[in-house]
């Protein structure tokens, strides 16, 4: 166990030193150049060569990279080009509401789609599951922004119920919630419904079921726990794509979330912001995958760690 | 859909068994079945009228996509709600939605197919490589895959999309540069499995070469999961070119496509919800289709993939 972690531990910050060197090579070869951008139009060039000596732009790119690497390591991301603050300052200022973000999502997310998935295994074969199942692919082709601007002009515009946008009170987080969430319920009512039908399918069902027990406790007390477990650990590897649906969510809703924060410094070429946002997800989602694959042993004993 | 019912479990098991794949489905019979699936019929129609619409715009559409008629806004210069004279309306610059619909399916579709084909090559070319040459070749193939797991790929995309000028082909270059890693692993573990099967291992016995196993033996079996992830893989990149366009970084006006025309519009969209709805009615009965279809063929052409529904 202590043999395996060290591994995964060693395995995941190479793939975290992987995606730095990539983003930085990426960013590096940038087209705009983000000292024009910081300097503005009218800028001589001899300012904009100062400005670039300021931020040690003129030196090769590996010699940046390191700096930029020994920096991490200790904390430290740099500064925002345009705002002359700390990213890690900009990111932890911003990083609360994306997390409230991401886990009213995945509230969202679990809710739906573990119900549909349920009543579908149940009614397995009938019309009801085949309704549910179509269902579930409209929600996993429904593309994000589609949803939120619908839920938006529905709920928001047209009936007034929640707020058309910002932050701060429960009701500001419903609509940006539900629209993270749709498109996961959709593979984990599938998914939910493959594990309940594969449970349900088990000798022990039928033996609770001959024994005399209703329906209804089988389904919840023996059928239930041992379906659902092995969906809960795939949350760690959902961070992945809520990183992505954040930027979209955010931008719609007006959240001010790291995702408008990466959205608005990739418009500007502020490097520094969308290297820190690209170092935070990506860990998010290393962490996730970490996380996913030391609970399910956990909870379900059958699967052995390596 | 294929069930095990309860009933009649040894036919269904012994189905199941003679079913399994020791050569390549034949296409003629996976065919008759797919297109006993309702649903996958619904996929394919709705498919052959986006493809139709695409193929045939330049005489189905009224107006050019690009033209701002006079007549298309009112006289306070607001866009025409669908029907009257305009299907579906005009945008705010008075062009026609329902013209620019069609010119959009054959960006999206285009996009869909071309970034989903770069996509697959690479994602097959890794994996075959990875699963049978194994040694370091195959550990760095796959843990750069691994690498480009943990990259948050819409953020990712729209990095790329912003830092290259975006045009038609850098988008789809750039939609696929991070949609092949899924294909990556499937075609692995089926390759590393396929690798170890006794019919490989009796050809390597008869002397056959590492390529004429490949070419022969590996690949043909591949064809049904890439026939399987190749139309799942469409949906998903049609929705990824339209979350593009719609942040303003994929296809850039005045080209129209679904995503770029709700970008355009969408800060009218409370007073004019078509030029939102319409469009987005349009991606997502799209990636629904080639979701649905997908879906249907994974049942019909990998029965070990059955029993689950």
């Amino acid at each position: 166990m202590a043999g395996y972690l060290f591994r995964r531990l060693v395995q995941s910050a190479l793939i975290l030193l992987g995606v730095s060197f990539i983003t930085f090579v990426l960013l590096y070869v940038l087209p705009a150049d983000p000292v024009r951008q910081i300097a503005g139009r009218s800028a001589t060039a001899q300012t904009v060569e100062n400005i670039r000596q300021q931020l040690g732009l003129d030196q090769p790119m590996l010699v940046q990279y390191w700096r930029y690497l020994s920096g991490l390591v200790q904390g430290d991301m740099g500064r925002s080009y345009l705002q002359k603050t700390e990213v890690s300052t900009l990111i932890a200022a911003r990083l609360p509401a994306s997390l409230l973000l991401m886990a009213g999502g995945i509230g969202c997310e679990l809710m739906i789609g573990l119900t549909l998935g349920i009543v579908a295994a149940v009614f397995r074969g009938r019309p009801l599951d085949q309704g549910l199942m179509v269902t579930s692919f409209v929600a996993v082709s429904a593309p994000q922004f589609v949803v939120g601007l619908l839920l938006l002009y529905v709920f928001a515009v047209q009936l007034g119920w929640f707020p058309i946008g910002g932050y701060g009170t429960a009701s500001h987080l419903v609509l940006p919630a539900v629209t993270l969430g749709i498109m996961g319920s959709g593979w984990y009512s599938r998914m939910m419904r493959s594990s309940m039908v594969e449970v349900l399918r088990q000798d022990y069902i039928r033996t609770a079921r001959a024994k005399g027990l209703t329906r209804a406790r089988v389904l919840i007390h023996h059928a239930l726990p041992n379906a659902i477990l092995p969906i809960i650990a795939m949350i760690g590897i959902d961070i992945g794509i809520f990183m992505g649906g954040i930027v979209v969510v955010e931008s719609v809703f007006g959240w001010p979330g790291i995702g408008q924060l990466a959205w608005q410094a990739i418009q500007r070429v502020d490097i520094p912001i969308i290297m820190g946002v690209t170092m935070v997800s990506a860990s998010a989602i290393v962490l996730g995958n970490l996380l996913a694959d030391f609970v399910t042993p956990m909870i379900d004993p059958r699967i052995k760690l390596r | 859909m294929a069930r095990v019912t309860p009933e009649q479990p040894e036919e269904a098991i012994l189905a199941e068994l003679t079913q399994r794949p020791n050569a390549p489905v034949a296409p003629a019979g996976a065919l008759r079945r797919l297109l006993r699936r309702k649903l996958a019929l619904f996929g394919f129609a709705i498919i052959a009228l986006v493809v139709g619409g695409a193929v045939f715009a330049p005489l189905i559409a009224p107006y050019a996509p690009d033209e701002q008629l006079f007549e298309g806004l009112t006289l306070f210069g607001e866009p025409m709600p669908p029907g009257g004279g305009f299907l579906m309306g005009t945008d705010l610059l008075g062009r026609d939605l329902f013209s620019r619909m069609l010119y959009g399916a054959q960006t999206s579709l285009l996009i869909g197919v071309v970034a989903n084909g770069v996509a697959l090559l690479i994602g097959t070319i890794v994996g075959v490589l990875a699963g049978y040459l194994r040694g370091w070749i195959g550990a760095v193939l796959m843990r750069f895959t691994d690498l480009m797991m943990a990259f948050p790929a819409l953020l990712l995309a729209i990095c790329l999309a912003a830092i290259f000028q975006p045009s038609l082909w850098i988008v789809a270059m750039v939609i696929a540069l991070v949609n092949w890693v899924q294909t990556a692993r499937v075609v692995y573990t089926e390759t590393t499995s396929l690798a170890e099967r006794e019919f490989i291992a009796a050809e390597k016995t008869l002397g056959a070469s590492g390529a004429r196993i490949l070419f022969k033996h590996i690949l043909p079996h591949l064809v049904p999961t890439l026939i399987v992830w190749g139309t799942l893989g469409i949906s998903v990149t049609v929705l990824l070119e339209a979350t593009l366009s719609f942040l303003g970084v994929g296809v850039q006006p005045p080209t129209p496509s679904w995503g770029n025309i709700i970008f355009e519009n969408q800060t009218y969209f409370q007073a004019a919800p078509w030029l939102v709805f319409i469009p987005g009615a349009a991606i997502l009965l799209l990636a629904l289709a080639f979701n649905l279809v997908g879906d249907a063929l994974r049942d019909v052409l990998d029965p070990t993939q059955r029993g689950n529904d």
